[in-house]
């Protein structure tokens, strides 16, 4: 058995977030340093506009550690070359490292099967591809595909765009105003109709955790095939699709270390089989003429062209990095991050933290009384910190709390209370000079 | 009627922000210069006059008169308004040549947005754009007219 998903009741300093450390335990963990983790991210030691950087953007993309930028270098200093089809000495080294990053994903979200794992380039791509190839072989007038309030663009517009060409029908699951989802509404909601479920298991807006596994077991009941968004939660949680049971898991490599341009999509093996391809082109064939095409095994079906062969290797890195720190360990710290940031922060007058489910990550997005959001993020980089502001590609849920947008900072393994700290001074001054 | 040249009223922004040092200020006296720009009627706070990429709500409306462009403006956020307000000091009540060809130096000479993602982020290089095409619209019309 997995490590399951952190639970927790309430946020409060000693609930921390816990859960059984048996395949954590297999690799050996260092103490938790925040100085040497820091001391491994070189950008963090840089100045922004006279001030050194505080990179509280964590949610939108991660730091990269030295062994990941490390390793991209490497490959191209010492073994860049198209992978698969080479005979030669570099191309079997990179085909081997290209490969090896394919079963590290397969471990770490609990693939049954390494063949079950398709590269892409991002969670973008990956859901599209669902959408394009799974989609349009089995969504028909009339059908239903069910969202949810709380998502990300990227994983509402290929499901609008599916709609669209099927006439088919998007239905959404409604959020409460603690920012969870109404689960009550999801049952009613689900039917024969329902053909996919496409859900954020951690919402980048808000940071709810959501009952995924339930929910999934709510569908499959009906039928209905699970597409698990994790995006978000792949770098904070202990991901194991097959105690999930979801039928596809998208994420992203640049959310959890790794360089962008990489992500990953899982499918259940007799989905992806019986899926149509998404691309056409090299390394997807297994023979071409003129009048026809037969098509690689999986995964290779549906990796068209020459893949992002660096960034695939670097994913690999990332992996060994959190590692070699162990989720437990990052989780416990993120959990404080969140705690301290979260008291901090509903003691500023005027202040409202959006979203205040009980099963968070480390992000909190916040809101001040008759203040834009533009103006105290703007203010904020003045004094080197980083924050998102806006809608952070999340429109309807917005719209859903009535507001333009929302400061957001999102806490990563490399941050500290005393970044908070500046953080919070800054954000008073803002106020300040608003008023 | 405005009687100063865009170039002229750019100097002066650009001395008025060189008192100056540090960033705070320059800030608090752009966020000052916002609050000095006449709210804009509700009614016109419409989806039409709203100017899209901006994080914010900019609504922008232009009126043409006796050869002169001029440029009504707001926005719900302040640092937004103050370079609203800004542009409109420079732009409103000049002719629409003129506007076409303002180079509008003076927002990189104040040494508050070095960079042009910053100027993407805000909205301004949108604000610059949409008064530019009212000008270059008054200008047709103009042209179209006369002939």
């Amino acid at each position: 058995m997995k490590t399951p998903a952190f639970k927790s009741s309430s946020l409060t300093d000693n609930d921390t977030p816990t859960g059984e450390s048996t395949n954590l335990a297999q690799h050996k963990q260092e103490s938790f340093d925040v100085k040497a983790i820091r001391a491994r991210f070189p950008i963090l030691s840089r100045r922004v506009n006279e001030k050194d950087l505080i990179y509280f953007d964590n949610a939108a993309t991660s730091q990269k550690p030295t062994a990941v930028i490390d390793s991209i270098s490497d490959y191209y200093s010492r073994y860049n070359a198209n992978i698969h089809r080479g005979i030669h000495t570099l191309a079997e080294e990179a085909t081997l490292a290209y490969e090896a990053s394919r079963y590290a994903v397969q471990e770490f979200i609990g693939a049954a099967m390494v063949e079950e794992i398709v590269f892409t380039r991002g969670t973008t791509e990956a859901i599209n591809l669902v959408a394009y190839t799974w989609g349009r072989q089995n969504i028909h007038a009339g059908d239903e595909i069910l969202i949810s309030g709380m998502e990300h663009h990227s994983n509402i517009v290929p499901w609008q765009i599916l709609c669209q060409e099927k006439n088919a029908v998007l239905k959404v699951i409604p959020i409460l105003d603690d920012g969870t989802l109404s689960i009550a509404q999801y049952q009613q909601l689900l039917s024969e109709k329902t053909k996919i479920v496409a859900i954020v298991q951690v919402s980048n807006a808000l940071g709810t955790v959501n009952p995924v596994k339930e929910m999934i077991a709510m569908a499959h009941q009906f039928g209905a095939k699970v597409l698990v968004d994790g995006a978000q939660s792949a770098v904070h949680l202990d991901i194991d699709v097959l105690d999930l049971d979801c039928d596809f898991f998208a994420f992203s490599g640049h959310k959890l270390y790794a360089p962008t341009g990489i992500g990953v999509l899982y499918g259940k093996q007799e989905l992806l089989e019986t899926m149509p391809v998404f691309q056409g082109g090299g390394e997807m064939i297994k023979e071409v003429s003129f009048e026809h095409t037969t098509y690689n095994d999986l995964p290779y079906k549906y990796e068209a062209g020459t893949p992002n062969i660096a960034d695939t290797i670097a994913l690999k890195a990332a992996f060994d990095f959190i590692k070699s720190i162990g989720k437990d360990q990052i989780r416990k710290h993120e959990r404080e991050l969140l705690v301290y940031a979260t008291s901090q922060l509903e003691n500023i007058p005027g202040l409202e933290i959006i979203g205040k489910a009980k099963e968070k990550v480390s992000l909190v997005s916040f809101i001040i009384k008759n203040l834009h959001p533009q103006d105290i993020g703007i203010l904020l980089d003045n004094l080197g910190i980083a924050v998102r502001t806006g809608h952070h590609c999340t429109q309807p849920l917005m719209k859903r709390f009535g507001i333009p947008g929302t400061v957001r900072a999102s806490f990563a393994l490399y941050n500290t209370k005393e970044e908070i700290d500046v953080l919070i001074a800054g954000i008073y001054k803002s106020i300040k000079m608003l008023s | 009627m405005n009687q100063k040249s865009i170039s002229e009223i750019e100097e002066e922004i650009i001395s008025d922000f060189s008192m100056f040092d540090s960033w705070e200020d320059k800030y608090e006296y752009l966020i000052d210069l916002g609050k000095q720009l006449p709210e804009l009627e509700e009614t016109f706070k419409t989806t039409d006059h709203k100017i899209k990429g901006c994080q914010s709500s900019v609504w922008l409306i232009a009126s043409y008169q006796d050869g002169q462009v001029f440029f009504k403006a707001d926005s719900d956020a302040m640092i937004v308004k103050g370079l609203v307000s800004m542009l409109i000091k420079v732009l409103s009540g000049q002719p629409p040549k003129a506007i076409l060809e303002a180079k509008l130096e003076f927002i990189k000479e104040i040494g508050m947005f070095s960079h042009l993602a910053q100027t993407r982020s805000n909205g301004l290089l949108a604000m610059i754009k949409q008064m530019k095409n009212y000008a270059l619209a008054f200008q047709s019309i103009e042209e179209l007219e006369n002939k």
